[in-house]
């Protein structure tokens, strides 16, 4: 296994401790403790709708001053029960379900769900089906990261990149259309195989933006990398050790950012990611810096694990050739009534699973993506279908990182740990 | 339940005529509109899933050191140890796991909950990993629906601390211990139950008048929460009071 720890020509700032723990804020510009005038703490509200929030988060903090003294966060704006309308659908039923939590990363979600579902009911996908997939997962990993690199930067004052990074994500909502048809909610897998095969042209048009877009990528790190107020509203900000950042159940580029070295392509390998050649970008400091570090890194990365995956896409099948898991073509089901019986019973009555759970982890963009599935004997539906939603977790760590900051920080925090509330409220 | 879904996995080879016979099941079509019918029983799970503790050290010493407090295994999905355990030493046992040097579980992927329905136990469930190891096992604890109420592991691990409370909120289980048991997805004096148990109703208890009339009739102030920031010298700020009658205006049938 390959890792690198990142380290770029950027002198730290001097404020930053040694290992990480969280030094006082670089723009607080005196080192005197601030004398006692007996003021009260005042209670604001951010949100729920606020740009600097990244969705429907309400954040109720309590200052001092410009001090955080502590953060509540408030969620569930967005609850829109999907796991108990997943109790209601067949196997397949789910796939619209899930691109609509990570709008950010659909297919990811929509690979991950099938993947738990097939394993639970053990099935083997094709090869093609594999590389397609991967294809897929990592394609949606630029796509949310180039989002959150856009917003980021507009928190801390810098326009351009988010140009750069929105130009770039409309190639790939363009080539998520002409997959499927939709440009978010893609939907595009299916228990044992995908909705369709790639389009004639797709991988082409997938090569024209690997080309380009790690020159776009190049400008933005240009531009924000060594930029001297990036930096001093990075550095040392939201700062968390390695052993916090486990038990706090930091994944992702969070984590690893904290210098824990814990990838689940690489620590619970599927879909043959233990053959890709891939570095995985280890921080050190566990600072909003380093963790825009880790993407900025893990963007490159996932460039080469397509450019290995579209050199490795075999012909062949896409989907199971099983009549009990597989709907017959549409020519079939035109012109023959055993497949239009034989797609009607699919539709209607749906997948038999054998009686057991399963857990599936991936690595999302986010973090560990857990897809939890529960089934009784011969259930077509899920007895319990539970997603393990990574911006969650790492935003229940929100108060910790925010303590002693200033205001500006906890936005800069916030925007740091890449959430999306759709998932986090499901 | 047809002959087809029963078979479970074990299904015909390809090219056959599967699907061409048989009769559509009750409840077939009640994608959503039917509410939720209590299952029967589980069957005992099928021999070929039954795997041998011998198979995961963590399962294997569980079993000699805790004795009758690991009251199941058994093998999911192919690969995937479960291990049940008594829910009274939860907290005994999952700390033994995360420290014991051999085992050291540090990373608490998930901790939810199952309900299977017609009257059977709640199930909460611990989805653990080592980051040393790099072995994966799962725990499950099951609770009477008359005493759902485990020791909390947010003292073990601090992310268990949103992952319990929403444990809390979906299926109604108590965890005593954790510092700050509140509901989180749903608002916090939501009067209607535990949606992901299965006597839930899909739409809810309330009729939809009735939660449209709830919800014009609630009062903003209650949102704050200034009791929960209980630090000294913080006067709790008050939020102007908005009156009744501005809000309750939706019962005269303007809407």
């Amino acid at each position: 296994m390959s890792r690198t720890t990142l380290e770029f020509a950027v002198g730290r700032n001097p404020e930053m401790g040694p290992d990480g723990l969280p030094a006082r804020s670089p723009l607080a510009p005196f080192d005197l403790p601030e004398p006692d005038f007996g003021t009260e703490h005042m209670l604001i509200n951010i949100g729920p709708q606020h740009p600097a929030t990244h969705g429907v988060l309400r954040l109720v903090c309590e200052l001092d001053g410009e001090t955080v003294k502590s953060v509540m966060p408030d969620i569930g704006y967005l609850h829109s029960s999907f796991e108990k309308l997943g109790e209601y659908r067949t196997w397949n039923q789910i796939v619209t379900l899930t691109d609509r939590m990570d709008y950010l990363a659909p297919l990811i979600y929509n690979c991950a769900y099938v993947m738990s579902v097939e394993k639970l009911m053990g099935i083997e996908v094709t090869e093609r089906c594999t590389v397609v997939r991967v294809i897929l997962m990592e394609l949606d990993r630029i796509f949310s990261h180039l989002l959150w690199l856009g917003t980021t930067a507009i928190d801390v004052g810098a326009f351009t990149p988010f140009l750069y990074a929105f130009q770039e994500r409309e190639r790939i909502y363009r080539l998520h259309e002409s997959l499927t048809g939709a440009r978010i909610t893609t939907s595009a897998t299916r228990i044992g195989g995908m909705m369709a095969d790639l389009p004639e042209g797709w991988i082409e048009g997938l090569e024209d933006f690997l080309d380009t877009f790690p020159n776009t990528l190049a400008e933005i790190d240009s531009l924000l990398t060594t930029n001297q107020i990036h930096i001093g509203r990075t550095q040392g900000v939201g700062a968390i050790s390695a052993a916090d950042a486990i038990n706090y159940g930091f994944t992702g580029a969070n984590l690893r950012a904290a210098g824990v070295d814990y990838d689940v392509r690489k620590d619970r390998p599927y879909y043959d990611y233990e053959t890709y050649e891939f570095a995985v970008p280890v921080g050190e400091h566990g600072d909003c810096y380093d963790r825009y570090l880790c993407r900025m890194e893990e963007m490159r990365q996932t460039v080469s694990i397509l450019r290995q995956a579209i050199a490795r896409l075999p012909d062949g099948p896409i989907n199971v050739e099983d009549p009990n898991i597989s709907l017959p073509s549409k020519t079939d089901c035109m012109s023959d009534m055993e497949s239009m019986i034989h797609h009607f019973k699919l539709i209607m009555e749906g997948i038999p699973a054998p009686e057991g759970d399963c857990y599936m982890a991936v690595e999302g963009s986010k973090g560990e993506l857990g897809m939890y599935v529960v089934a009784e004997e011969g259930g077509t539906k899920p007895v319990r279908w539970r997603i393990r939603p990574p911006s969650f977790v790492n935003l229940s760590v929100i108060p910790k990182l925010a303590e002693g900051h200033l205001v500006s920080d906890l936005i800069m925090i916030n925007a740091s740990l890449d959430i999306v509330l759709g998932e986090i409220d499901r | 339940m047809t002959e087809r879904a029963q078979g479970g996995l074990e299904r015909p080879p390809a090219g056959g005529q599967a699907g061409a016979a048989g009769v559509p099941a009750a409840g077939a079509f009640d994608a959503v509109d039917y509410g939720p019918v209590p299952s029967e029983p589980a069957p005992p799970p099928r021999g070929a899933f039954l795997g041998q503790p011998s198979d995961h050290p963590s399962v294997q010493a569980l079993v000699a050191g805790f004795g009758d407090a690991v009251v199941g295994h058994r093998v999911s999905a192919g690969d995937q140890h479960v291990v049940w355990i008594d829910p009274a030493k939860n907290l005994e046992i999952l700390g033994w796991l995360r420290d014991d040097p051999e085992h050291r579980y540090d990373m608490m992927s998930d901790v939810t909950g199952v309900d299977y329905g017609g009257g059977r136990p709640v199930e909460v469930v611990y989805q653990m990993f080592s980051t040393v190891h790099k072995r994966a096992l799962r725990v499950r604890c099951r609770l009477s629906l008359e005493a759902l109420e485990i020791a909390s592991v947010v003292s073990l691990w601090q992310c268990a601390n949103w992952l319990e409370r929403e444990v809390y909120d979906l299926f109604g289980v108590t965890f005593t211990g954790h510092p700050d048991l509140r509901r989180i997805l749903m608002p916090y004096d939501y009067e209607e139950g535990h949606p992901l148990r299965k006597d839930f109703p899909l739409r809810g208890r309330f009729s939809r008048a009735e939660q449209t009339r709830r919800a014009l009739n609630q009062r903003v102030e209650r949102f704050y929460r200034p009791q929960d920031l209980a630090h000294e010298g913080m006067l709790p700020q008050e939020v102007a009071a908005v009156g009744p009658g501005t809000r309750g205006k939706g019962q005269g049938g303007e809407r």
